[in-house]
């Protein structure tokens, strides 16, 4: 890889060329990801099924390829009035053009979420509008070639879905949107990505998105059970699969298995203890987390499907739900409208406060932040803010959470309730208007590294504004995805930060009755700082 | 769906308000008419419709600021002077001037400064 | 080229018009059949777009959030941005309308220095450009009712005074044709520099193009090429109840600006001009943020092959046996 600097160096944000009619698209390591294996796309049955790169010349596409991606564009416009609206009302004012992380960190002129629409939308003249049958190139029509099939494949796995283009927007045209229906149809002549259909395949298949079999699955709670005794000496239940109990609890299923969403985890389990939760986890509905959403509506839905049938065989009252990103746009507006009504379950109530979240008395789902501010609000919680003494935190709010849900003062309440040093990052890169990890939306894996790197580097400088600043050296998020990513993020950009989920500092601050003295924090890092010269 | 058709709607009935308006009024085919009296004026009648308010003001400035008083055309000489000169033979506002005016839209500044003239009874 | 050609084709529309009225005396081809043929043809169209949009339902709830959601009642929500009362959404779309809110967040982002690190400034010029435009736009079309209203109501006399208060000249100009001349200026010129001149079409040239011409034969109609006004009513009037006449004091000016307006009567429908529209329906704004409160319906959902729990378990038995997980069978 390359030095940050040198990385940087070459980022132009104005355009060399006069025009992007003419599709050209390179696909240089370390820019795109790779395309998925055989053996997912076939245990999803996803079409055109076949071992391929998209850095292949021959695709190896239907021979009819071009009709079904028509086809499938006429079915899309007829479903979908987000996707004829944003193709007819754009005007190419550009105030989305520097908006978009991709963009920012790349100076790739198609990064702009406008250009990125017009790879779409130069189809839709060119076979669906008056102007572009009669004029052509000179109504901005493009024929569909295969050069702009790939190009859309290149720059549709180059958004992250983070809607931040949308916030600034006149008429509020969502680029998440055009990529959604890109990818859709991309998908239709099996174009796609393994870090989206392997997870995806592995969520359906097994529950969790590395396809962990149950038993692995339990002992990493056993692990997560010791770990916890040993720091406080207290041994916490972690039911699964568990019928009849109040609260079924899902997270992202990275929360079990990765560092440093593991430390989240942890502070789930000491937090439920704390309070008595009457709940259960569940092993076929343990990812929250939706692959599906990067890939089509339908696959998104099958996943989906998983937590209210697993709530409903659980006969369970009302599901609580952990910190993630995409999870949360899911359920917040897509899970009611796929898999609902849920009406076997009720409206959610908070057994140690009694407080009735009406927020989600249709879907019966609340954020695991609403659940805990509520208690820390009602003084529920025996909370030492001095154990997070050693972590000047900045929060990072994830694009989901933030641009459709519109979750902004529930963690900020509880940081400020578990930490003594809590800084925010400047106003025009938080909340909704946050900036994107830059790994979204199946973008995370490793292959795509540079321009991971690229597409973060906004939220980098951010966070290294703060750290210059105010000396930051941790970022709190909620979302799986931007602590997958972030670590190493920040690793490059901004060396000396750390990155924690929300429940972590939670974990650390909480005071458990009975517990031993702590000396370490849930990272088995010394509580204090150590003393600097 | 209702609702954009009922948006759909609304704009149709603003967009053809002014059509339903005039026939409300009853004026849908009303054109003014004018009594234009005998003889000639300063200038012809053709030139003086489209452009009387540019004779009256360089008369006002011409009168108020420089001091001239006469104009001199094709059709004669003439003493500058709007009660004076104008006013001798349209000598009814609301008839004469008021009517296209109206019509137009138009509100001229004269009779901030000058007198109405009375209307001499109709014989 | 993409410049060249719009404002060739806009000046090659005016030019026929002029010399077709000048020359060939062809008042009933421009004053009467062109405005008639385009007003139908863009009334069809238009109703026809808005129908195909309606058509095309809204699957999913996806407002795009601005602010604090509503969820515990001692956190203070946005009601505006974050809106779960119809009267919440009807303000952030009239915002949008009215005073272009998104667009009012508009920054610019900046590489400084070796490090490249990435500035935010404000800029707002688009918003007020954006702004200007589009209330001066409001501002001469009232006052043009003038010529299709009998009797002219008092508040269009009144909006004309007060759009006209600078009496420089005779006849005064309009604080409005002044504002709007600039600020199409401004639109265009933004249009030529680099980032957004890569991404503009020859269509976005070509509206600018269009409504400058329009903009410059009415004032060149108002100051240098006077027309009768009582004939340009009278004609109007005309054309309005179906009783077209040709007036002699309409000069080939009157007949260029007619049939440029005529043009771009028929161009809204079939280009971006529709965002007039659009920006009523964007499902992205027009939303409450309910999600979780009330249920959306997708009309076209359709039951999806999904991973049963006995499909699970019986693949997984002897894992869950192993772990002591609990099973149903």
């Amino acid at each position: 890889m390359e030095k940050p600097d040198e990385l940087k160096k070459d980022i132009d944000l104005i355009p060399k060329k006069e025009d992007w009619m003419d599709p050209e698209v390179e696909f240089k390591k370390g820019r795109y990801c790779y395309g998925a294996p055989l053996k997912h796309q076939q245990y999803l049955e996803l079409p055109n099924p076949r071992e391929w790169q998209p850095s292949d010349i021959d695709w190896r596409l239907p021979e009819n390829w071009k009709e079904i991606i028509l086809n499938g564009m006429a079915d899309l416009l007829k479903k979908n009035r987000s996707f004829r609206l944003f193709m007819d009302i754009c005007v190419r004012c550009g105030a989305c053009a520097d908006k978009c992380h991709f963009f920012l960190g790349s100076g790739d002129p198609k990064n702009m979420p406008v250009l990125r629409a017009e790879l779409l939308r130069s189809v839709y003249r060119r076979y669906f509008t008056l102007q572009g049958r009669l004029f052509g190139r000179l109504a901005g029509a493009r024929e569909l070639t295969i050069d702009v099939l790939k190009e859309w494949f290149y720059y549709f796995y180059q958004c992250t879905e983070c809607r931040r283009c949308s916030v600034y927007c006149p008429y509020g045209i969502d680029t998440c949107e055009i990529t959604m229906i890109g990818r859709e149809l991309l998908n239709l002549v099996g174009c796609n990505i393994q870090w989206v259909v392997e997870p995806a395949s592995n969520c359906f298949r097994t529950g969790n998105h590395l396809g962990v079999p149950p038993h692995a699955f339990k002992e990493t709670f056993d692990f997560a059970i010791d770990e916890i005794k040993d720091l406080t000496g207290i041994k916490v239940e972690a039911p699964i699969n568990r019928k009849g109990a109040e609260v079924l609890f899902v997270a992202p299923s990275a929360d079990y298995f990765a560092s440093p969403h593991w430390f989240t985890f942890l502070g789930y389990l000491m937090l439920f203890h704390e309070i008595g939760l009457d709940y259960t986890w569940s092993v076929y509905a343990s990812e929250g987390g939706n692959f599906g959403l990067f890939h089509s509506m339908e696959l998104a839905k099958r996943l989906n499907a998983k937590i209210y049938a697993e709530a409903k065989r659980l006969k369970v009252k009302w599901i609580l739900g952990g910190e993630c990103g995409h999870m949360w746009r899911t359920i917040h507006q897509y899970m009611d409208t796929f898999n609902g009504p849920a009406d076997f379950l009720e409206v959610p109530v908070s057994p140690i406060t009694g407080t009735r979240f009406d927020n989600a008395k249709s879907t019966k789902m609340v954020h695991i932040t609403e659940f805990t501010a509520d208690l820390i609000y009602n003084n529920m919680l025996n909370l030492d803010k001095t154990r997070n003494d050693k972590w000047r935190v900045t929060f990072h709010d994830s694009c989901n959470p933030a641009r459709s849900i519109g979750l902004f003062e529930e963690p900020r309440f509880i940081i400020k309730n578990t930490c003594n040093h809590f800084f925010e990052m400047p106003e025009n890169t938080i909340k909704e208007m946050t900036f994107c990890c830059g790994s979204g939306a199946g973008l995370g894996a490793d292959e795509n590294l540079e321009m991971r790197l690229r597409g973060g580097l906004p939220r980098a400088n951010a966070v290294d504004y703060v750290r210059k600043r105010y000396g930051v050296n941790m970022l709190a998020c909620m979302c799986a995805i931007d602590k997958a990513a972030l670590p190493a993020l920040l690793e490059y950009w901004v060396p000396g930060v750390e990155v924690c989920g929300v429940h972590e500092l939670v974990g650390n601050a909480l005071v458990m009755k009975g517990e031993k003295q702590r000396d370490t924090n849930l990272r088995g890092e010394p509580i204090m700082a150590e003393e600097k010269g | 769906m209702l609702k954009i058709i009922a948006g759909l709607v609304c704009f149709l009935i603003i967009l053809f308000s002014p059509v339903g308006y005039n026939i409300i009024t009853g004026r849908t085919y009303y054109v003014p008419m004018l009594k234009v009296p005998q003889g000639d004026c300063v200038e012809s009648t053709v030139y003086m419709r489209k452009r009387h308010m540019e004779v009256l003001e360089r008369w006002r400035n011409a009168y108020v600021r420089d001091g001239i008083k006469r104009y001199i055309s094709i059709n004669g000489i003439y003493r500058i002077g709007l009660t004076g000169t104008c006013l001798k033979c349209h000598s009814n506002k609301a008839e004469f001037c008021d009517r296209c005016h109206d019509y137009g839209g138009i509100k001229p500044k004269c009779w901030d400064c000058h007198h109405i003239p009375e209307v001499k009874a109709e014989k | 080229m993409k410049i060249i050609l719009p404002f060739f084709a806009v000046s090659g529309i005016a030019a026929v018009i002029y010399i077709g009225v000048k020359v060939y005396n062809l008042q009933l081809v421009f004053g009467i059949i062109l405005p008639y043929l385009c007003f139908i043809l863009a009334l069809v169209g238009f109703i026809a777009r808005i129908i195909r949009w309606a058509a095309s339902p809204v699957p999913f709830h996806i407002p795009t959030v601005c602010g604090q959601q509503r969820s515990l009642p001692w956190i203070r929500s946005s009601k505006i941005d974050s809106p779960v009362t119809g009267l919440g959404v009807l303000f952030r779309v009239l915002g949008e309308v009215l005073f272009f809110r998104s667009l009012f967040r508009n920054d610019r982002a900046n590489l400084y220095g070796e490090q490249k690190r990435i500035i935010y400034s404000s800029d707002k010029l688009l918003w007020v450009g954006a702004l200007l435009f589009h209330w001066f736009l409001l501002v001469i079309i009232l006052r043009h009712l003038r010529l299709f209203l009998e009797p002219v109501p008092s508040w269009i006399i009144s909006l004309q005074g007060l759009d006209g208060i600078f009496e420089t000249t005779m006849p005064g100009v309009y604080i409005s044709n002044v504002f709007i001349s600039l600020s199409i200026l401004y639109l265009l010129f933004r249009r030529f520099r680099s980032r957004i001149r890569y991404i503009s079409l020859p269509a976005d040239y070509f509206i600018l193009f269009l409504l400058g011409g329009i903009i410059l034969s009415g004032i060149l109609m108002r100051h240098i090429y006077r027309i009768d006004i009582l004939d340009a009513k009278a004609f109007i009037m005309g054309l309005i109840y179906l009783k077209p006449m040709v007036h002699e004091g309409l000069g080939a000016m009157f007949y260029v600006h007619l049939g440029l307006v005529s043009i771009l009567t028929l161009y809204i429908p079939h280009s971006k001009l529709m965002h007039m529209a659009g920006v009523f329906l964007s499902p992205t704004r027009n939303l409450k943020n309910n999600s979780r409160m009330k249920r959306h319906i997708n009309p076209w959902d359709y039951p999806v092959k999904v991973h049963t729990y006995e499909e699970w378990e019986d693949e997984f038995k002897d894992a869950l046996k192993e772990a002591g997980i609990p099973l149903d069978r």
